[in-house]
């Protein structure tokens, strides 16, 4: 293939896109070894308040929260929202419309009334709010994410080679494992990331489903702002 | 081992419209495939050529009757506990393996040695002109070559049948003819049974021992391409089998051995050879080819009347086309209807005069063994 370079006028735009992206990012991490406290005017150079961040077992504690969540959430809703975008391709099946549009209602709600739904619905059934409910809720709203990922990836899938795999001697399980699952990989994987990102700072479905013992690092952080 | 590699009895399958009607795909096919034959199945788009291949392949049950293979009756047997392999149309190859991965795919499901994986699929990449192109995904070659990948890969596991869904549709015109030759002549050297589903009935009647044409969901005539071509049962096979011209009739006579049928376009009696129990007063297609048909210089009189029972008929030539080997030739034989005429071109020679042109008057001589009566159908 040969590779053209793009026009001037596309490569100072993009790398004004760039620049108005990061460079607010930038300048946080830049100012976060400034000696003073609040200031945006640069008095010196200094480690201190990652030492300061490093000691304090409250945020250590939170990021382990947040990373376990994040970790246990993206797991168990990759396998289930790739089993219903799997589903989804594979079978119809009376309510079929109902099921495909529901599942994609998470997405859409605002996150206040997902978030406040998760409480009552916790409360309802007396159910100890803490991590459990954290993890519970980050894979209520994380599946639906994966299961839009994998269905794009679906789409076009060619299902004769699942039919050439049992062919060929591959029973339903050896076919998923070889041939149905590392064909939508790409798609998977891209679910699993969106998820473990969203997990990762999600602020406001998490404080309504917290309680009052657990926290995450979005919390711990919103909470010294 | 049983008489037949595969046998279908009084099979059906129905699937559901999304209309909420049903449609039977296959209706009552009975068909035997002998041993280490090609056999196609052929027909127009729609006649229910894949679906009697997936049932065989185990993709699809069917609703009634029996799928054998050599003598099994199959049920509901899964495609992985059948002995057959099948060469997918889209070619179906893993994208994410390898050329070899593909090809011992098959092989690792058998649990073979690795040794002897290794060589057997070498052995079939040699056979189907790919080797060394093992390390290839199958997105890095050709379709043709992706063809033979997707051929290796099923006769790599030694198959008793081999079924192939138009194998050679997505190629072009050249390959496909070379295709053609190729797997003729491999089918011979491994000595596998191909059912060849295709919908081009020039590649049938050159690949084929036999042939069965459908239309429908129903078998009209399993032939050799000998017999299915020149002794169609039906005027949809003569219809569907090369060119050929009609003429409509009802039948006079049938005691003798030649079937006398009455025209319905006008009062002429032509003799034929019937296929098939035909009534007397039944209304049949007389089918004769183009290259079957004789012509003569028509230098009588016009109004001099011909015996019906020498299959005559006098025509005016409307054009005709010169096209190397033949020239083809419509005729205008009144009525509203026209004949086509191949006139072999034996004689080399620049003279205008030797060949028919327009408006040249003409006697059409249909000679009876040429001359099919035909039930509609
Ligand atoms: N899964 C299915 N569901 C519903 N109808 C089907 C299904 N598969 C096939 N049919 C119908 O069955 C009939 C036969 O289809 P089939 O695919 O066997 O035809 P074919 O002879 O292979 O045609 P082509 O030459 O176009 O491939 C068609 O009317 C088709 O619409
Ligand atoms: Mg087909």
């Amino acid at each position: 293939m040969s590779e053209k370079k793009p026009a001037l006028w596309l490569r100072i735009f993009s790398f004004l896109v760039y620049v108005y992206i990061y460079l607010p990012i930038l300048i946080l991490i830049v100012f976060s070894f400034n000696t003073q406290k609040l200031n945006i005017r640069w008095e010196g150079f200094t480690f201190k308040w990652y030492e300061v961040l490093f000691n304090d077992s409250n945020v250590m504690l939170a990021t382990r929260n947040t990373l376990l969540i994040a970790f246990i959430s993206t797991l168990v809703a990759t396998v289930i929202g790739t089993m219903a975008a799997l589903a989804l391709q594979r079978y119809r099946f009376p309510g079929y419309a109902l099921t495909e549009s529901v599942l994609y209602i998470p997405v859409i709600i605002p996150e206040v009334v997902m978030g406040i739904s998760l409480l009552a619905f916790f409360a309802l059934i007396k159910f100890q709010l803490g991590l459990v409910t954290i993890t519970l809720s980050h894979i209520a709203f994380n599946i639906p994410f994966v299961a839009l990922v994998v269905r794009a990836r679906l789409h076009g899938f060619d299902k004769s080679i699942e039919e050439a795999s049992m062919d060929l001697g591959a029973n339903e399980l050896t076919t998923f494992w070889r041939v149905t699952l590392p064909t939508i990989m790409p798609g998977v994987l891209s679910g699993a990331m969106l998820a473990f990102t969203l997990s990762l700072d999600d602020y406001v479905i998490t404080y309504f489903t917290a309680g009052p013992g657990a926290t995450t690092l979005p919390l711990r952080v919103f909470s010294m702002v | 081992m049983d008489e037949f590699a595969v046998e279908m009895r009084d099979v059906v399958k129905i699937f559901p419209t999304p209309e909420g009607g049903e449609v039977a795909a296959v209706n009552h096919v009975t068909l035997q495939i002998k041993h280490g034959e090609f056999f196609s199945m052929l027909g127009p788009s729609g006649c229910g050529k894949t679906t009697s291949l997936r049932m065989m392949a185990g993709f699809e049950w069917p609703t009634e009757g029996e799928i054998y293979i050599d003598g099994t009756a199959m049920g509901r047997t899964p495609p992985y506990l059948r002995t057959v392999n099948t060469v997918f149309q889209s070619y179906a190859l893993f994208q994410h393996m390898s050329v070899f991965q593909n090809v011992a795919f098959g092989l690792e499901m058998e649990h073979v040695p690795k040794k002897e994986i290794e060589h057997r699929v070498r052995d079939a990449l040699e056979m189907v002109k790919l080797s060394g192109m093992g390390r290839r995904k199958p997105k890095q070659l050709s379709g043709g070559q992706q063809q033979r990948i997707a051929l290796a890969r099923a006769l790599v596991k030694r198959p008793a049948v081999l079924l192939l869904d138009e194998p050679l549709g997505a190629l072009d015109l050249k390959l496909r003819k070379e295709m053609q030759l190729e797997l003729k002549a491999l089918q011979k050297e491994v000595g596998i049974t191909f059912v060849y589903v295709t919908h081009d009935q020039e590649e049938a009647l050159t690949m084929s021992d036999r042939i069965a044409v459908m239309s429908q969901g129903k078998v009209l005539q399993i032939g050799t391409p000998v017999e299915i071509y020149e002794r169609p049962n039906c005027r949809f096979v003569a219809d569907f089998i090369g060119e050929t011209n009609f003429l409509k009739g009802r039948v006079k006579k049938t005691d003798e051995d030649l079937l006398t049928v009455e025209l319905l376009d006008f009062p002429r009696e032509i003799k034929g050879v019937g296929q098939g129990n035909l009534a007397v007063g039944q209304e049949v297609s007389i089918s004769i080819r183009p290259e079957k048909v004789r012509l003569e210089d028509d230098i009588n009189d016009d109004t001099a009347p011909y015996k019906d029972s020498d299959n005559l008929l006098r025509g005016r030539v409307l054009t005709t086309a010169y096209v190397g080997s033949d020239t083809r030739i419509i005729i205008d034989i009144g009525h509203n209807i026209s004949l086509i005429v191949w006139e072999q071109n034996h004689i080399s020679t620049l003279d205008p005069q030797a060949y028919y042109t327009a408006e040249d008057k003409v006697v059409i001589h249909l000679p009876f063994e040429n001359t099919l009566v035909l039930p509609e159908g």
